[in-house]
C-alpha cells in the first residue's frame, strides 16, 4: 500500500522528532556534565567554562578520589552489601518461586495469600525499625541484608516466569527419577532460569547499590556507611549548609575548585557500576517489566 | 479411626511435599518476622511506648496520639504538603509517559528510536541521593550552571533549594524526570502489541495520524492507563520521605515537610515511637482507603479495576 504523508504530517514528524531528541537529551546532560567536570582542569571547573565537554582533561580528581580512606571504605561496603544482599534475595525468592508455581503443590494458594496481604498492609516504619532493633541487627551489616531478603513483587515475578517456562511434565519426570524437589530445583529449573536470575540479580542489585533508606535509619557506625550515606554528606549537606558538616575532607584539600572537582568525580565513581553495566544489561531490566507485567 | 485415617492422608502428603515445603521455608519465616511481627507492633500507636519494653509491655493510652496529631497545628500543614505534592507528581508524571510512549511509537526511524528509549530509561537507576545531588549542583547559588545563566540574562542568582516557593516544583519535575521514560515501557508493550491491520485498514478509511492515534492507540492503552491510575491513587498521601529530606531545610518545611517526613523526625530522631507510629497509622489507613475508593470508582466507570 502506497500510503503519501500530508503536510501536516511531516510537520508533525518533525517536531515528534526534535521534541523526542531534547528529551533524551535532557536525561542525559546532567550526567555528561558531571563526567565532563570530574575529568576538566580544576581551574576550568571553577571558571564554569565546562558546558559540554571536558576540557584539559585530567585525572587528579579521580586519584584523590581514589586515596580517600572513608571513600574506599564507602565503596567496599555498598559492593559487600550488594554482593552479599543480592545473593541472599535471588537465592531466597527463587527457592520460594518454585514451589509456588505447581499446580500440584497443596499450600500454594494459602501461601500466595499469605505473602500478597503484604503488599498491601504492612506495620510502618516505627514498628519495623523497633523490631530490627530488637533483633539486634541495628548497626550490623546484616541490618542491610536481612529486613529486606525478599521482595513480595519480585517473587511473585520469578514466580510467573517459572510457571511459563518450566513444564510440569519436567519437574514431575525428574521425580519419578527419584531426585528430590530440592535437587530438582538446583540442578534442573536454575539452570534452565538464567533470564529470569539476571533479571531478578538486576533488580535486587540496583536497589542494594542505590539504597538510602536502610542505612539511614539502621546504620550510624561510620565504618558500616555505604555509598549513598557518604555522597549524602558531600553532595548535599556540605552544598546546603557551606560545608559546615561533612566538610573535612573538603577544607584539607585547601583548594575549593578542586574540592568542586573531587564531588564531581565522587558522583560519577558512585554511579559508574550503573553506568558501565547499563548498555548491556537494560533489555534484562524491561524484560523484568513485561515478566512483572503478565497476569495469569 | 477415621481421624487416624485423615492424619496418615496428612502425614503422607506432608512427607510427599515435604522438600517442596524446605523451598519455601525461609521466605515464610522471612515474612512473618519482618512483614507480619510489624502489623502486630502497631498496637504501640495505642500505647506509651518505651524503649526496651515489648510491644505489649507498655500502658494503654487508648487514641490519645491520634489525638495530639489531629490537634496539633503540624497536622494541616502535614496533610497539605503530603496532598499537594503527590496530587502534582500524579497530574504532570501520569500523562508524561503516556505522551512520551505514543510519541516515540509515531517515530519510524528504528535506531533513533531505541536510542531515545534507552537514553530515557537511564535515570530511573540512579540513587536519588545522586539526584538531588545534582540539584544541589545544577541549582547552587555560587556556581550552578542555572544560576549562571539567570545571571547572564540579567537576574539575581536565586538559592532555589532554599526557597519555599521553589520546592513542590523542583520536587516534581524532578520525578517526573527521572521516571517518565521508565513509566513508558507498559504503555509501549501494549503498544506494540496492537495489531497493524487495525491501523491500516483505519488508512483504507481515509484516518490521518492524529485520527489513528486517538482512535486506535489510545483506545489500546485503557486497560493499562486505569490500572496504573487506581494504583497511583491509592498511593495518593504515600509519598516517601528519602527524597524530602534530602531536598528539604528547615527553611523549607512550610511547604516541604510531609507526613512521612514528620514521622521520620518525631518517631525516629526524637525517639517518640508511639507517637510516630500513630501518625504512620494514620497515613497507610487513608491510602488504604483511597486505594478502595479509586477501585470502586474504575469499576463502575469502566470495566476495568483491580480486583
Amino acid at each position: 500500500m502506497i500510503y503519501r504523508k500530508s503536510v501536516g504530517e511531516r510537520i508533525f514528524d518533525v517536531f515528534n522528532v526534535i521534541i523526542l531528541a531534547i528529551l533524551g537529551a535532557s536525561t542525559l546532560y546532567p550526567f555528561l556534565y558531571t563526567l565532563s567536570a570530574s575529568l576538566s582542569n580544576a581551574e576550568a571547573v571553577a571558571r564554569q567554562q565546562v558546558l559540554l565537554w571536558p576540557i584539559k582533561p585530567t585525572l587528579e580528581s579521580y586519584k584523590l578520589v581514589f586515596s580517600n580512606s572513608e571513600i574506599l571504605l564507602a565503596y567496599y561496603n555498598t559492593i559487600w552489601y550488594t554482593v552479599v544482599g543480592t545473593f541472599v534475595n535471588v537465592l531466597m525468592t527463587t527457592a520460594a518461586a518454585y514451589p509456588l508455581s505447581r499446580k500440584g503443590y497443596s499450600l500454594r494458594s494459602i501461601i500466595m495469600v499469605y505473602i500478597t496481604i503484604t503488599m498491601f498492609f504492612g506495620g510502618g516504619l516505627i514498628p519495623t525499625y523497633i523490631l530490627v532493633n530488637r533483633l539486634g541487627l541495628y548497626n550490623t551489616r546484616w541490618a542491610m541484608i536481612i529486613p529486606t531478603a525478599v521482595s513480595a513483587w519480585n517473587l511473585m515475578m520469578a514466580r510467573v516466569f517459572f510457571q511459563a517456562t518450566i513444564p510440569e511434565e519436567l519437574t514431575d519426570a525428574a521425580k519419578i527419577d527419584g531426585a528430590n524437589e530440592v535437587i530438582i530445583f538446583f540442578r534442573i529449573v536454575l539452570p534452565l532460569s538464567m533470564p529470569i536470575l539476571a533479571v531478578l540479580a538486576l533488580y535486587y542489585g540496583v536497589a542494594h547499590w542505590n539504597d538510602f533508606f536502610n542505612p539511614l535509619i539502621y546504620i550510624s557506625n561510620p565504618n558500616l556507611q555505604p555509598m549513598s550515606i557518604y555522597l549524602r554528606k558531600v553532595l548535599i549537606v556540605a552544598q546546603v549548609y557551606g560545608g559546615e558538616m561533612g566538610g573535612e575532607m573538603l577544607e584539607t584539600l585547601g583548594n575549593m575548585a578542586l574540592a568542586e572537582k573531587v564531588k564531581f568525580a565522587t558522583a560519577i565513581v558512585a554511579l559508574l557500576p550503573i553506568m558501565m553495566s547499563y548498555p548491556f544489561l537494560q533489555r534484562y531490566f524491561v524484560k523484568g517489566v513485561m515478566i512483572g507485567a503478565l497476569k495469569e | 479411626m477415621k481421624e487416624e485415617t485423615i492424619l496418615r492422608v496428612f502425614i503422607r502428603r506432608f512427607n510427599r511435599e515435604k522438600f517442596l515445603h524446605l523451598l519455601v521455608l525461609p521466605t515464610i519465616i522471612y515474612f512473618f518476622i519482618f512483614h507480619y511481627i510489624p502489623i502486630y507492633g502497631i498496637v504501640i500507636a495505642f500505647q506509651d511506648y518505651s524503649p526496651g519494653s515489648g510491644f505489649l509491655g507498655s500502658p494503654w493510652v487508648g487514641l490519645e496520639h491520634f489525638r495530639d496529631f489531629f490537634n496539633s497545628i503540624y497536622f494541616p500543614r502535614l496533610l497539605r504538603n503530603t496532598f499537594l505534592i503527590s496530587f502534582y507528581s500524579l497530574i504532570f508524571g501520569f500523562p508524561m509517559p503516556i505522551i512520551f510512549a505514543l510519541m516515540l511509537n509515531e517515530v519510524r526511524n528504528r535506531t533513533f528510536k531505541k536510542v531515545v528509549q534507552s537514553v530515557s530509561y537511564f535515570p530511573n537507576f540512579v540513587s536519588i541521593v545522586i539526584v538531588v545531588g545534582l540539584m544541589n549542583i545544577f541549582l547552587s547559588p555560587v556556581n550552578g550552571l542555572v544560576n549562571l545563566l539567570l545571571q547572564k540574562l540579567g537576574h539575581q542568582p536565586i538559592y532555589f533549594l532554599q526557597e519555599t516557593r521553589w520546592f513542590r516544583f523542583l520536587y516534581v519535575s524532578s520525578g517526573v524526570w527521572q521516571s517518565f521514560g521508565w513509566g513508558s515501557i507498559l504503555y509501549l508493550a501494549a503498544l506494540s502489541g496492537v495489531s497493524p491491520e487495525l491501523y491500516e485498514s483505519a488508512i483504507v478509511d481515509g484516518a490521518n495520524r492524529f485520527q489513528q492515534a486517538i482512535y486506535i492507540s489510545i483506545p489500546s492503552l485503557m486497560p493499562t492507563i486505569i490500572l496504573l491510575l487506581i494504583l497511583n491513587i491509592g498511593n495518593l498521601l504515600n509519598v516517601g520521605f528519602e527524597k524530602i529530606i534530602l531536598m528539604y531545610t528547615p527553611r523549607t518545611y512550610e511547604v516541604a515537610d510531609v507526613i512521612s517526613s514528620y514521622v521520620y523526625r518525631r518517631g525516629l530522631l526524637e525517639g517518640e515511637f508511639s507517637f510516630g507510629a500513630a501518625v504512620g497509622l494514620f497515613n497507610n489507613m487513608v491510602n488504604f482507603i483511597l486505594l478502595l475508593i479509586a477501585n470502586y470508582i474504575a469499576r463502575r466507570v469502566t470495566e476495568y479495576s483491580l480486583w
